[in-house]
């Protein structure tokens, strides 16, 4: 699975979806007013040690801040112009530990118990005649689409370079579109030959 | 149009816009050193196809994707995270861009294609994402606007130029070739 999430059984995991979430929010609006060095370091060591809690494997995770860190470097650098390497030091640890707390919801909640943790969110959305189930549908054609999308683009990006030597190019994007515009256009068909995206409807019955 | 070709198209554009920003960069001589990836590519797209509202929705799966823990954005990112981070302006400039992409374009849809894509690839997928990225980085990085505009905008504004360009190859392409597909147009 892509998923960021780690499979386990600790206090993190077995704590609610959404009792998790609102703590995040809580936090991250708690810890405006404190900007000093001290508090962020002593956060970023907070959360840190939440991922320790997990154990090893947990403490290895921290590594999902690596994108990131090349944007982290600019806003150090940033600072350091400006001749304020203390704000630029509390900026970079506030980001990093806010960051690696939120990813620690994505890390121990399972997708699933995220997706109902927020489904009263689309509850609303009955509204307008879309139901809780047609957003699930569509989060699974997501899933099911990238990995698809990114082997149709592949095999153009083969048939490209027995062409020319290149391995990539902007000329590709086109066909690759087309390609998949077609593709959807058959899932579409299959979705209504089966009874659409909100199936046969038992209730009728 | 059925309602499920909607779903499917809508799903279909969020795993574009993801799949964009997961492949290898594309090679752009102009772009330079500065890192590049296709994911706004992908956003302005899902406008110009789409039409305002199912182009903001695809931009929306995306994203509620994202919080749910898949690593859908460029660089293999995801999470909650992503939203607290420095760049989370862009991910909120990417929803409205979307939409103000997909309504010039419907508004322009009697004129030519490759003319109405690039006005509203600039506008919407340009202006209106760094507009809402730019303040935000500003904040969270504690940077006054003059030089969040330096570090978040300015380096990124050649390649968001050439793909305000190669939204509007595609978009010729598939005006011409699968026409349908236009749903702004349609």
């Amino acid at each position: 699975m892509i998923s960021l999430y780690m499979a386990g059984n600790s206090w993190a995991h077995k704590l609610p979806a959404r009792v998790k979430l609102i703590f995040l929010f809580v936090l991250s609006l708690l810890i405006i007013p404190f900007n000093t060095l001290w508090f962020s370091a002593a956060l970023l060591v907070f959360v840190v040690a939440l991922y320790a809690t997990l154990g090893r494997q947990g403490l290895e995770k921290v590594k999902v801040v690596r994108p990131l860190l090349w944007m982290m470097g600019i806003i150090f650098l940033v600072h350091v112009f400006l001749g304020d390497i203390e704000q630029g030091i509390i900026a970079v640890l506030r980001l990093l530990a806010m960051v690696l707390l939120a990813n620690f919801i994505s890390i121990t909640t399972h997708m699933e118990a995220l997706m109902d943790a927020v489904e009263p969110l689309f509850r609303p959305l009955r509204v307008f005649g879309i139901s809780p189930r047609r957003v699930s549908l569509a989060v699974a054609l997501v899933i099911r689409f990238v990995p698809v999308l990114l082997a149709v683009y592949a095999s153009l990006q083969e048939a490209y370079k027995a062409r020319t030597a290149h391995a990539n190019s902007w000329r590709l994007l086109a066909p690759f579109a087309l390609h998949a515009i077609k593709m959807t256009d058959h899932v579409a068909e299959a979705l209504t030959a089966r009874g659409g995206a909100d199936g046969f409807d038992r209730d009728k019955k | 149009m059925s309602s499920d070709r909607s779903l499917v198209q809508i799903a279909f554009y969020a795993a574009l816009i993801a799949a964009l920003g997961l492949v290898p960069k594309i090679e752009l001589g102009l772009a330079g050193g500065i890192p590049i990836t296709a994911q706004s590519l992908g956003v302005m797209l899902a406008g110009m196809m789409l039409g305002p509202v199912r182009g903001g929705l695809a931009v929306a799966l995306l994203l509620f994707l994202v919080a749910l823990g898949l690593p859908f954005l460029a660089g293999g990112r995801g999470g909650i995270g992503v939203f607290y981070g420095a760049t989370a302006g862009y991910l909120a400039g990417y929803f409205v861009g979307a939409i103000v992409v997909g309504a010039i374009m419907k508004a322009m849809r009697n004129m030519n294609v490759v003319f109405g894509a690039v006005v509203s690839g600039v506008i919407g997928g340009i202006v209106v994402v760094h507009a809402l990225g730019v303040p935000v980085l500003a904040y969270k990085a504690g940077m006054t606007m003059e030089k969040a505009i330096m570090v978040g905008s300015l380096p990124f504004l050649p390649g968001d130029l050439i793909k305000v360009a190669l939204a509007a190859v595609v978009a010729h392409t598939i005006a011409r070739g699968l026409p349908s597909a236009m749903l702004s147009r349609n």
